[in-house]
């Protein structure tokens, strides 16, 4: 019989893949609601540490993904790739749109407060450029990457999965990590640029 | 033929259709906190919306499309970009954006906060039995 890349060891049948991690949930409410507080209070210090601790694991995880863990998955066998991805993809679902959100979010704030954005501020072109490469980013991540990512967690849970569906979808999912990843060596010199004019 | 082949592109279309919100968003936040000449940006949220529309009828078109699978990872993912719209919404709402940029950005959000959806469902329900 052939075997398909997520058959489960004999004896065993395979776990059932939780798409999204329901104990994350609480923890997302939370760090949402904390932005909300600080665009709403407008104070300095809560803006900025979403913003920049939103925006370091943005850029830390898209960097990492795509450029060591993504070549990893593509160089695993397709039973290691399907069981990494079975534990790996559920918390991007969730990681991943909490701190873009807390990224872009208090980013516009801070540059209203800050007067960044004003026409005869010297840093007003970088911000547009740094909106630009998030604008590409999240047209790549939205309709590209993430459909991605959950088509394979719901063809994991089918009693039949497809592997061509899900070699598919991942090679999709390593390429566009990939590209968000060289796209925010970009957001990194815009925004040391920013900080340092 | 295979069902590669077969499937209208109404996932790529959906994606012209959320890189037209985007673009405009970005013209948008570019001008903050002054007012933005909103012509582009209309354009962009008719273009957007017309194009989101399209993809819709496209699937509507596809026979034996998996409407069960469309709805049950649809309404969840709305759900979560309901909550992302509502907090960009509530942003420029706070730095007293009004009238027509207003109403723009709403348009806007409101088409993003349906493309991302569709994509997503599309994308799963498409390789569905």
């Amino acid at each position: 019989m052939q075997t398909s890349i997520v058959d489960a060891p004999p004896g065993r049948s395979r776990p059932r893949v939780q798409i999204v991690p329901l104990a994350g949930l609480p923890v997302v409410a939370g760090l949402l609601t904390f932005v909300v507080y600080a665009i709403a209070s407008n104070k300095f210090w809560p803006l900025m540490l979403c913003h920049v601790a939103g925006g370091a694991l943005w850029t830390s995880i898209d960097l990492f993904v795509g450029l060591a863990i993504g070549p990893i998955i593509g160089g695993m066998s397709p039973a290691a790739r399907a069981e990494f991805s079975a534990k790996f993809m559920p918390k991007m679902v969730i990681i991943m749109p909490t701190v873009v959100t807390m990224t872009l979010a208090t980013g516009l704030q801070i540059a209203l407060h800050l007067g960044t954005l004003g026409l005869q501020n010297q840093t007003r072109n970088w911000l547009v450029a740094s909106m630009v490469v998030v604008g590409i980013m999240s047209v790549i991540a939205l309709g590209i990457l993430e459909p991605a990512n959950i088509a394979v967690l719901w063809e994991m849970n089918k009693p039949k999965p497809n592997p061509e569906i899900i070699g598919r979808m991942m090679k999709r999912f390593v390429y566009t990590a990939g590209i968000t990843g060289v796209m925010q060596i970009a957001t990194l010199i815009i925004m040391t640029r920013v900080a340092t004019l | 033929m295979s069902a590669e082949r077969k499937f209208p592109k109404a996932v790529e279309v959906a994606t012209v259709s959320l890189a037209a919100v985007v673009t405009g968003g970005v013209w948008l936040g570019s001008y903050a906190p002054r007012r933005p000449p909103l012509g582009l940006p209309a354009v962009l949220l008719v273009i957007a919306g017309v194009l989101l529309l399209a993809g819709i009828i496209m699937i509507t078109r596809v026979t034996g499309f998996s409407w069960n699978t469309f709805v049950r990872v649809g309404r969840w993912a709305l759900l979560a970009y309901v909550i992302a719209a509502g907090m960009i919404e509530f942003a420029f709402v706070r730095n007293h954006t009004r009238g027509a940029p207003l109403a723009v950005v709403t348009g806007m959000l409101v088409v993003f906060a349906l493309d991302v959806p569709f994509i997503i469902a599309t994308t799963v329900a498409r390789y569905d039995d």
